[in-house]
């Protein structure tokens, strides 16, 4: 009880200031010394500079400036950083508003302190149910969470399951296999425990034979013994879903190696520019889900990409949809005529197939994107020859084929 | 199966022994606890990425700069920060690992967190009973037994082995016969950590360079020493393959637990020391050397 009335104190003391002073200050968490964190800062970065440089948030007859707070969660490496990052930037740098977040993990227990303050927190990294979940348990409490990019986690299996069903219609139709073998290799964390149980499930049904399932830990730096077992099973596909340095090693390997299986799945490390590289040129074939790309899933997609490219000098990870995630948040406020949380959610919720530059978002109750193919689903993509070659939804214009080692 | 657990728990285990060898030396023999052991292996292979990714370097001079500069820069650190406390192990354990960790953070700062590769040294897969083998992988099997024979012939038939060993059997006495044990010592870092540094620009290439690639073979290469027996480097060879093959076996009898290899490995090494806790071939040290 006391613990309560003192978080409420608190919650009054730093409600948002953002009228009066002429700017609505927006953190962005992250795990900056990484390519996620980087990603969040410079997708805020250029929300910040697009709308600053229209004049700023219209509300009340005023334009509302956007400032940036860059916080370090650390989260990567400990929870506990993250949530003192998120407890800093609240009461000390009086953020009113909080966009970022990525290991599933930490984004569960930074939730938590910011709906303590009664903070909006729009999610652009972790993929777990639980934190949409949440919402519906405790409405109340949890109201003030939003998840923007990706889509939770059963979602994403969602979309796994569509692209897999097309390559392997592929291979059933170049290989002549009717039954395509699939390998998973999956890291043993929370993120990937629904996605496993549903291959387990459904890829029987989809007429693919699963010869196995691998799971290393989210830190191992070497799966020789690992695809060893799964060269030796036959597997035509190998399912992925990693987003440690693993992603890097396998794809490696199994150039190396010359498998002639294709690894497919969510490989956090594949969506990197860095990868080809990281592989030392070895990583060709391998594909993974992804966000940006040059390719027309939205109408402000292309434009996006080439003002981040030749800002930054590399292309978007997912979340760099921080971008969206403030974009979302001016419309509301212009919509609401106000800054206050409370009455921002309504207007949040009320979206209805919003554009933004990583697809076309309507929240559900639990405040999770409606998926939809060539709305909220993301893309596919390969890498071919040291280039990331986006090839699904198929129907998206700018896509092209997907190839078989 | 058979045939890949032989295979593919050799290779591993081969991998494990190169870096097992440096430690076990400077742990096993010179009974420094150093645990910025691997954490010179990891600079190693940021040097050796610097040089032959970022600068161009030809791959032989890469690697030669990196195992002197990192040889270099561990002698300097002994001179200033292990040697004013090598009398307290306790106090050496401690600034080891501040020195690990000041080396990983410049390492994060320089660098940030992305994973680097390196170039293999040799492109190409050998098959052997149907297992895949890059070639990658058996330059450090060929690496590995030439630094064990080295280390051997170092420390058995040189008078810097002989005093080595003898410093570490009885710093004091060794002292009264008028060795130099400070230098001694010193020498015994160096070559440890030229050993880690070795390991760091052929190993490297098969795993991924990051900051925290330190931590991983640290707890390992800590099993493979204690269960092979502190002091001997027949026992770190022997440590490095029980370990490689235990995590073969794990990952290939049980697929879904292939996470757990390295708490396997550890489990081998508990069990080993409850039965005989000088480990397979340690040597019984006395209560005071």
């Amino acid at each position: 009880m006391l613990r309560k009335l003192l978080v409420a104190l608190a919650a009054a003391v730093i409600a948002s200031p953002a009228l009066a002073q002429g700017t609505v200050k927006i953190a962005v968490i992250g795990p900056m010394a990484y390519v996620q964190g980087e990603n969040h800062w410079m997708g805020a970065e250029l929300a910040r500079d697009d709308i600053n440089n229209a004049g700023g948030i219209s509300v009340g007859g005023k334009k509302l400036k956007v400032e940036l707070i860059r916080a370090d969660s650390n989260e990567i490496q400990s929870v506990s950083d993250a949530t003192n990052a998120m407890e800093r930037v609240i009461t000390r740098d009086k953020a009113d508003y909080v966009v970022g977040g990525f290991r599933s993990e930490a984004v569960i227990a930074m939730q938590e302190v910011a709906m303590d303050y009664k903070k909006l927190f729009l999610g652009c990294g972790a993929a777990d149910a639980k934190l949409g979940q949440n919402v519906e348990a405790n409405y109340d409490r949890y109201k003030y969470w939003f998840r923007v990019t990706p889509t939770k986690s059963p979602d994403l299996g969602r979309t796994l399951f569509a692209v897999l069903g097309s390559i392997a219609g592929q291979i059933r139709a170049d290989l002549k296999k009717d039954t395509p073998k699939v390998a998973i290799l999956a890291e043993k964390v929370l993120w990937t425990q629904a996605i496993v149980t549903a291959l387990q499930t459904n890829l029987p049904k989809m007429k693919m034979e699963v010869v196995g399932l691998w799971q290393p830990s989210p830190t191992a730096t070497d799966v020789t013994a690992e695809l060893s077992a799964i060269e030796r099973a036959g597997a035509d596909i190998v399912f992925t879903a990693v987003s440690g340095p693993v992603g890097i090693v396998l794809g490696r390997q199994m150039g190396e190696r010359k498998m002639k299986a294709i690894a497919f799945g969510i490989n956090v490390e594949a969506q990197k520019d860095g990868f080809w590289e990281a592989t030392a040129g070895k990583g060709n074939y391998v594909s993974t889900l992804d966000t940006y790309g040059m390719v027309e899933v939205t109408p402000t997609m292309i434009p996006f990409v080439k003002e981040f490219e030749a800002r930054f000098h590399k292309s978007p990870t997912y979340n760099a949809a921080t971008y969206d995630a403030i974009m979302l948040l001016k419309d509301a406020i212009e919509q609401a005529g106000t800054t206050n949380a409370d009455k921002l959610v309504p207007v949040l919720e009320g979206f209805k197939d919003h554009i933004g530059t990583s697809g076309t978002l309507t929240w559900d109750k639990l405040h999770d994107p409606v998926w939809a193919v060539g709305k909220t689903s993301g893309i596919a993509v390969q890498w071919q020859d040291g280039k990331k070659v986006p090839f699904w939804p198929p129907q998206v214009k700018g896509m092209q084929p997907f190839k078989l080692p | 199966m058979l045939q890949d657990i032989l295979v593919t728990g050799l290779v591993n285990g081969g991998v494990y022994a190169l870096l097992a060898i440096g430690f076990s030396l400077i742990f096993g023999v010179a009974r420094i606890v150093n645990i910025a052991h691997t954490a010179f292996y990891m600079l190693a292979a940021y040097c050796f990425y610097t040089l032959l990714v970022r600068l161009q370097l030809p791959g032989a001079l890469a690697a030669l700069i990196s195992v002197v500069a990192v040889t270099a820069l561990s002698v300097l650190c002994y001179r200033l920060v292990i040697e004013p406390v090598r009398e307290h192990e306790s106090a050496v354990l401690i600034a080891t690992i501040a020195l690990a960790l000041i080396f990983q953070e410049l390492m994060l700062y320089a660098y940030g967190g992305n994973f680097l590769g390196i170039p293999s040294a040799v492109d190409g897969v050998l098959t052997v009973f149907g297992v895949s083998i890059p070639y990658q992988r058996l330059l450090i099997l060929v690496v590995a037994a030439a630094m064990l024979v080295g280390t051997w012939l170092l420390l058995y038939r040189t008078r810097l082995g002989l005093a080595i060993r003898a410093t570490a059997n009885d710093l004091e006495v060794a002292n009264l016969m008028g060795m130099n044990v400070h230098r001694v010592a010193m020498a015994t870092v160096a070559i440890s950590v030229a050993l880690a540094a070795i390991a760091g620009v052929v190993v490297a290439p098969v795993f991924v360079v990051d900051p925290f690639m330190w931590l991983t073979p640290l707890v390992t290469m800590l099993a493979i020493v204690v269960l092979g027996g502190l002091g001997s480097l027949k026992g770190s060879l022997v440590g490095a393959l029980i370990i490689g093959y235990v995590e073969a076996i794990t990952v290939f009898a049980l697929p879904q637990g292939a996470f757990l290899k390295g708490a396997m490995a550890l489990s081998i090494m508990v069990v080993v020391l409850l039965i005989r806790p000088e480990g397979l071939f340690g040597v019984v040290f006395e209560e005071e050397r």
